[in-house]
């Protein structure tokens, strides 16, 4: 690798700090859990070096950590996506029952509604 | 097109898959098709993975894959909503440890001499904190499954003991960055490992969430370092946007608790001497404790009532029952709606997702600014296994670990219902003033079977 890929690499990596800062800049305390384990899933791309590193590995102890490293990536990566998957889930079902919660003025106009 | 190309052009699709991800996970009405956006941008750099590297070994890569599915999938669907925090927690901490083991394998791999500096940088990176985020996850799940005390651990000069191993860290990186040998990583990883325990210990109570949510962005930085050991795109980009938005993520929670990362982090000390403290002074003092039917008859006389769950509530999985007695008091005119607190549960936004669970309208969850102007107008306010988010002494008493945390005002409405398994103090390990307070009632009892008996005593009504 030479010096101008590792430049490439920090260039990208310093972009995608403050894509990581503005995209989540708004949240609803509501869908703090969940996106903790959104974030959770993703970092779970892990696995794709833990392929690299146990696909190239030479000797008993390279391959024996890589397979280490592609079981626990792969135990993120799926674990994280079905958990998050599970927890959105329950917002989803909720919807057809309060058809409302979908559009913010129809939902603000029924909940006056509820109280009066 | 050659190859190259397509493996750039593919890692550029899954890495904007994985912000337009992040963008849908944060509106309620988007999240969904963000967590998919997610995994199908995980399955194209899987997928170009396989189809472009020359790996060999394709056995055992299949095979440590369908050993991870088979661990993952039931662990993960199975699990109680109320265990989800130490879930998350796991599968965090095994992300951190893969990270370092990629690093580690990277390093062990290249012949002496050949790394340059920048190289053995990454490389201690990625072991450094991938370890610290392993060892910290699985004390943080042991602490959330009750494994060890929830409590704050803490003994005498365990800043300095912290600081020390700290150190050590930071000068046998800067020795292997001159010499790299193999035996000083060997070190680097214990220490990192017993780093990550020790900074863990002292975060009790209410806080490890937070702390969880700060590992999560460790191990999305541990996974930016493997990906420049690895020179791979998709694990800069997708590890450098957790580890940002999660450290976002971080303070927003903390914020919602009134405290900052560092109070967090490293204010254990005095707190655990208070907390004692007061619980022992109060021990002797009265309550008064009711039975359901006395509770039935106040609330089937109230106009308003404001019911304030908490996490007594979410292990009871009392969330049907407490809907049903909502649906109860409603068809007899009266108004309910539910409190939620930013941190109410285990992790902010959980006890929402419990309640969605158990078809609560969308309508009557008010988060708590919305929420603490109904309390003065509220005739009961009931308040289900919940404690220290409603403790006025995060008011009322600098003294207090909680101080300054953000609380609903349950002591502005007429009367108290708190159901309460005991009179043992919350999560935090403090006292509440509230429930010596003349207006509060107590109903002892797990709370679905206090609810249970509520409510048939209002059918009786």
């Amino acid at each position: 690798m030479n010096g101008g890929d590792i430049l490439s690499l920090i260039t990208v990596f310093v972009l995608s700090a403050f894509i990581g800062f503005e995209v989540i800049a708004k949240v609803p305390s509501t869908l703090h859990t969940p996106l903790m384990s959104g974030t959770n899933a993703i970092h779970g791309v892990v696995v794709v070096g833990a392929m690299l590193v146990l696909g190239t590995a030479n000797g008993a102890l390279q391959m024996t950590l890589g397979f280490v490293a592609v079981v626990l990536a792969t135990v993120n990566v799926v674990g994280g996506f079905v958990v998050t998957d599970r927890m959105l889930e329950m917002f989803k079902v909720r919807k057809p029952a309060a058809k409302v919660a979908a559009a913010p003025s129809a939902a603000a106009s029924s909940s006056e509604a509820g109280q009066k | 097109m050659s190859l190259g190309t397509g493996i750039r052009l593919a890692d550029l699709i899954a890495a904007i898959c994985f912000i337009l991800a992040l963008r849908g996970l944060t509106g309620p009405k988007t999240a969904r098709n963000g967590n998919l956006l997610g995994a199908a941008g995980m399955l194209l750099a899987i997928g170009i993975t396989f189809a472009t590297h020359d790996l060999t070994h394709f056995l055992l890569i299949t095979g440590a894959m369908i050993i991870g599915v088979a661990v993952a999938v039931p662990a993960a669907r199975l699990v109680k909503m109320t265990a989800m925090p130490q879930m998350v927690a796991a599968f965090n901490g095994v992300g951190g440890g893969a990270a370092a083991l990629i690093a580690l394998a990277t390093f062990l791999r290249a012949p002496a001499g050949t790394l340059a500096v920048y190289q053995v940088v990454e490389v201690i990176l990625g072991v450094a904190i991938g370890c610290i985020s392993f060892a910290g996850s699985c004390v943080a799940f042991a602490k959330l499954q009750e494994l060890v005390t929830g409590r704050a651990i803490t003994y005498p000069g365990q800043q300095i003991w912290n600081g020390l191993v700290g150190a050590g860290i930071l000068g046998l990186a800067i020795a292997v960055c001159v010499n790299p040998v193999h035996w000083i990583v060997a070190v680097i990883l214990v220490l990192a490992l017993a780093f990550g325990v020790a900074f863990v210990l002292p975060v009790g109570g209410a806080d490890v969430p937070v702390l969880i949510s700060l590992l999560n962005s460790f191990t999305g930085l541990a996974v930016a370092a493997s990906g420049f050991v690895l020179h791979s795109v998709v694990l800069v980009v997708a590890g450098t946007l957790v580890g940002a938005s999660g450290t976002l993520l971080t303070q927003m929670m903390s914020r919602a608790m009134g405290r900052s990362l560092p109070n967090i982090l490293f204010s254990a000390f005095g707190s655990v001497i208070t907390a004692t403290g007061g619980a022992e002074g109060d021990t002797t003092r009265s309550v008064r404790s009711a039975s359901a039917e006395d509770v039935a008859i106040l609330l089937s006389y109230a106009n308003k009532v404001i019911v304030v769950p908490g996490y007594g509530l979410a292990v009871a999985q009392a969330q049907h029952t407490i809907r049903e007695l909502a649906d109860l008091l409603e068809a007899r005119g009266i108004e309910v709606i539910y409190a939620i607190h930013p941190v109410a549960g285990r992790m902010p936004g959980h006890m929402n997702v419990l309640l969605a669970e158990a078809n609560v309208p969308y309508e009557q969850l008010k988060e708590m600014d919305e929420a603490n102007p109904e309390f003065q107008s509220a005739d009961v306010a009931l308040v289900i296994g919940a404690n220290d988010v409603v403790n006025p002494a995060a008011k009322n008493n600098p003294a207090s670990p909680i101080y300054g945390m953000p609380i609903l005002a349950v002591d502005e409405a007429r009367n108290i219902v708190f159901m309460k398994r005991s009179m043992r103090p919350g999560f935090a390990g403090i006292d509440n003033e509230l429930l010596f307070d003349p207006k509060t009632t107590l109903l002892f009892g797990d709370a679905k079977d206090s609810l249970t008996k509520v409510v048939a005593a209002v059918k009786a009504m």
